[in-house]
């Protein structure tokens, strides 16, 4: 099996009155048909690093890497054109608000099929039945009535239910969710993360899952990689975060108050300068190449 | 050479000071909040050109005596309608021989007169009624909006007109009533920033240490809303300079033989077709300022929008 | 001490409701229950609960409610006067929308004491900042220059700083991060320890409830639907399905899937 995305070296930074500002270091990291977390503080460059990928880093923000290798081909040697045509089609990303994602005077039905017809060549009549039944795969029990409202007719998990079958809709190869849940409940949050992987599993998707919570992330990855100061500190197997040796992940997990567990004080977080100068941990996995 | 690097020093010290993270009084954090301020103004060319002309404007109606090559009230009519280069008089001289350079120069001074009076009053009385109607609501919010109205129902000029021809022409009634023709946008402005930061958390929490509404309104509202009206205000100052000569133009507004630039063109008027800078030479300095005003308020937006810096 | 029989709050068949008529939505349906001098006590629900129009009923944010609410013993009207202020204060959920962007952290702090009319301002801030754990070079700062931790614990300041004997907490950390969530619940606690303060927190977070509250109740859709301790609550004792439902999304979220 082949990587599907091989990152190397990724570095943004913008310029700021004192210098340069590094938020992504020099990290590298490959993705297959799996699902990897990518966990951090806020500011810790983890979002950065999913928007980095889609080459999304707006002016005066500089983007550098050796590559960024899309099933071997190299997204920085694309034009803007092309790299159109990849995101949404190739690699589709899902933002943590579905409130700014959509537009709030389309029909939701519209704004899939759209979607859908900006990459495939449909006729309307196809495009409608492949939304509706992508509607239905997201659990949306009433797909027609859901089809004709307005976004903001929509709870926060039914949003981001639609954000998914609009985004899978093209059938990418990459799903990129950054904090996909964080703005829901949890009795929903479950709800739309089952959704969401089971979808990515049958499909064969990687999945690049950004995330602050430890737990979410645990649960429903394969692999994380812990971002601190815009570098990758440790990487884990998912289910062995609980083993994890970097001191800044034993303090992210120690400083979560636990049901089970009542303790007097939390743990607090010391942090250690050396954290933010030490080098990257190399996230890349080779694969056989398989053909 | 050792006092020059000492003092690049002692500036770049300065320069510390007011950007330091870790300000140690009130003044020193205002002063630093505002020298990061000028700065981003600063890096805007054309704001800064903008404002160099304002400041050239101020510095020419202060210093208006040197600066006129002749009085600007003494007629020549030896002289009269002297094109531009000719008998001295660089742009010339109007109907009655008056230097037409000179006029300008004092006319500056009228048009600082009447735009000052003007950015002054019409934001205020716009800032109150519109903070009082949109932070207190319900009937207070429905009679100042409707009296808003009203006023915002007529046009401009022709409501100034009217005030004037009531009031009696003249400079001072011209301020005036351009005054009440220009606030009720301010108001509009004011009301609906007040809208949106009066359900802010800050203000449900200062209401939650008890302060009233008068405080509430004047120190936490008004702070807020000051940077939009001032954004508006340099944005109007052409429009208000425009009326203001209209009012001129039409013999309302400052009263011959004072040189106030609107007149100015209403006296060229008769010439326009043989002596064309007589209107021409007053015409070109309304539009210079009114630029001016322009550039710098799309500066002044760049620097104090909050949405934008967000 | 005299106090210690006296009760913190007390709600009684509370019920809030917005707009009139066929518009009218009931927020908070019936609510009781008690919290003594020197309690705890956690208000857990997802968002639309009504949770947070409790604490917005008690501080006079929410002007339309029935029932009867009182306070350290006196009963509320529709007006809050300032000596209401005085007694209970509130620490809000977003710390970047609850600091007036144009004031410096001296500024909201001595516009609190001014208006309580306290005596020396000075010794008093330098003091509130001792206590919640900000260095003194903060005290000129402007909110763009503190990280969400720092909002917070200004807004923590700004709540104690005219001394209140209760605190009325919105999901006091629920924007920052886990390692901020702790230095931020350590803070909470000791400051109520120190000050013998009574907390209504209100929460999403079983977790961050149970580590804070002694006794919660949690809300579905405006209605209270079970009042616990913390001890049912860690025992997993829940009786009410949505309070299981709740307690398993928490729990298995950490432990990963079944």
């Amino acid at each position: 099996m082949n990587n599907l995305l091989e990152v190397q070296n990724l570095t943004v930074k913008f310029p700021t009155r004192n210098g340069m500002f590094e938020a992504v270091r020099k990290i590298s990291f490959s993705l297959g048909r799996e699902r990897l977390g990518i966990v951090g503080e806020s500011g810790s460059g983890k979002s950065m690093t999913g928007r980095a990928i889609l080459r999304l880093i707006r002016r005066p923000g500089i983007l550098e890497a050796d590559h960024i290798k899309l099933e071997g081909e190299d997204l920085l040697q694309f034009s803007e054109k092309a790299m159109r045509q990849v995101r949404g089609h190739k690699i589709s990303m899902i933002m943590q608000d579905p409130k700014f994602s959509l537009n709030p005077v389309m029909r939701i039905g519209e704004q899939i099929c759209e979607a859908y017809r900006l990459h495939a060549k449909a006729s309307k009549k196809e495009a409608k039945k492949k939304t509706l039944d992508m509607l239905e795969k997201v659990l949306i029990r009433d797909p027609e009535r859901v089809y004709r409202a307005y976004p903001h007719e929509m709870s926060g998990g039914m949003g981001q239910r639609i954000m998914i079958a609009m985004m899978l809709i093209p059938d990418p190869k990459i799903l990129i969710a950054d904090e996909p849940t964080s703005a829901l409940d949890v009795t929903v949050q479950k709800e739309v993360l089952e959704i969401m992987d089971d979808l990515v599993r049958e499909r064969g998707m990687g999945l690049i899952f950004i995330s602050h919570d430890l737990n979410v992330v645990s649960a429903f990855c394969d692999r994380v990689l812990i971002m601190y100061a815009g570098r990758v500190v440790e990487i884990c197997q998912a289910d062995r975060l609980h083993e994890a040796k970097h001191p800044y992940t034993i303090g992210l997990l120690n400083s979560i108050p636990q049901l089970e567990h009542p303790v007097e004080h939390l743990q607090v977080l010391q942090r250690d300068d050396a954290w933010s100068r030490e080098p990257s941990v190399n996230g890349v996995v080779k694969r056989e190449q398989a053909s | 050479m050792n006092s020059s690097s000492e003092l690049s020093q002692k500036g770049s010290g300065w320069r510390e000071w007011l950007l330091t993270d870790a300000p140690a009084s009130r003044r020193q954090a205002r002063l630093s909040s505002w020298y990061r301020s000028w700065l981003a103004f600063r890096s805007n060319p054309m704001a800064m050109f903008g404002l160099s002309i304002l400041f050239a404007l101020l510095l020419i109606a202060m210093f208006a005596p040197y600066l006129a090559p002749y009085d600007p009230f003494i007629q020549d009519l030896a002289a009269r309608l002297s094109a531009p280069g000719t008998g001295g008089y660089i742009l010339g001289s109007d109907s009655l021989g008056r230097d037409i350079l000179s006029r300008l120069i004092y006319g500056s001074r009228i048009t600082l007169y009447i735009v000052s009076l003007v950015a002054l009053m019409a934001p205020i009385a716009g800032l109150f009624v519109g903070t009082a109607a949109g932070y207190l609501g319900g009937w207070v919010d429905v009679v100042l909006m409707r009296i808003t109205d009203i006023f915002l129902a007529f046009p401009k000029l022709i409501l100034a007109l009217a005030f004037v021809s009531a009031l009696g022409a003249g400079i001072e009634n011209a301020v005036l009533a351009i005054v009440l023709t220009a606030w009720p946008p301010y108001a509009r402005i004011a009301r609906a920033e007040t809208l949106t930061i009066r359900n802010a958390d800050y203000i449900h929490a200062i209401k939650l240490q008890g302060a009233g509404a008068l405080r509430i309104i004047t120190r936490h509202i008004w702070p807020l809303c000051i940077s939009s009206l001032v954004i508006r205000v340099t944005l109007d100052m052409a429009g208000i300079i425009l009326t203001a000569a209209g009012l001129g133009f039409l013999g309302l507004g400052a009263q011959p033989p004072s040189p106030e630039w609107g007149a100015m063109i209403s006296a060229g008027r008769k010439f326009i077709l043989d002596h064309w800078w007589v209107a021409t030479m007053p015409g070109l300095a309304i539009f210079i300022v009114s630029l001016a005003f322009n550039l710098l308020g799309d500066g002044l937006r760049d620097v104090l929008d909050p949405k934008k810096s967000k | 001490m005299s106090r210690d029989n006296k009760t913190g709050i007390e709600l009684a068949q509370v019920n809030v409701w917005f707009g009139e008529g066929e518009e009218r939505v009931d927020a908070v349906i019936d609510a009781t229950f008690s919290v003594p001098h020197g309690g705890s006590f956690g208000l857990v629900g997802e968002s639309g609960s009504g949770k947070s129009t409790i604490l917005r009923a008690i501080t006079g944010l929410a002007p339309t409610w029935s029932g009867n609410i009182s306070v350290l013993g006196s009963m509320l009207g529709k007006e809050r006067d300032k000596g209401f202020y005085h007694d209970v204060q509130m620490v809000f959920q977003d710390p970047y929308a609850s600091l007036h962007p144009r004031q410096t952290v001296d500024h909201v702090l001595s516009e609190a004491l001014y208006l309580h009319g306290f005596k020396n301002p000075d010794k008093r801030i330098v003091q509130i900042l001792d206590d919640v754990g900000l260095e003194q070079s903060f005290r000129f700062r402007w909110p763009h220059q503190l990280s969400g931790g720092q909002r917070q614990r200004v807004a923590i300041a700004r709540a104690l700083i005219i001394e209140p004997s209760i605190l009325l907490l919105d999901e006091p950390t629920s924007a920052l991060d886990v390692s901020v969530q702790a230095e931020i619940l350590n803070l909470l606690t000791r400051l109520r320890k120190e000050r013998g303060l009574t907390y209504l927190m209100v929460s999403h977070d079983l977790a961050v409830v149970s580590h804070m509250c002694s006794e919660m109740a949690v809300m579905n859709q405006g209605e209270i639907v079970e009042m616990l301790d913390v001890e049912q609550l860690r025992g997993l004792k829940a009786k009410h399905p949505y309070t299981k439902e709740l307690l398993d999304a928490s729990v298995q979220k950490r432990r990963g899937k079944p």
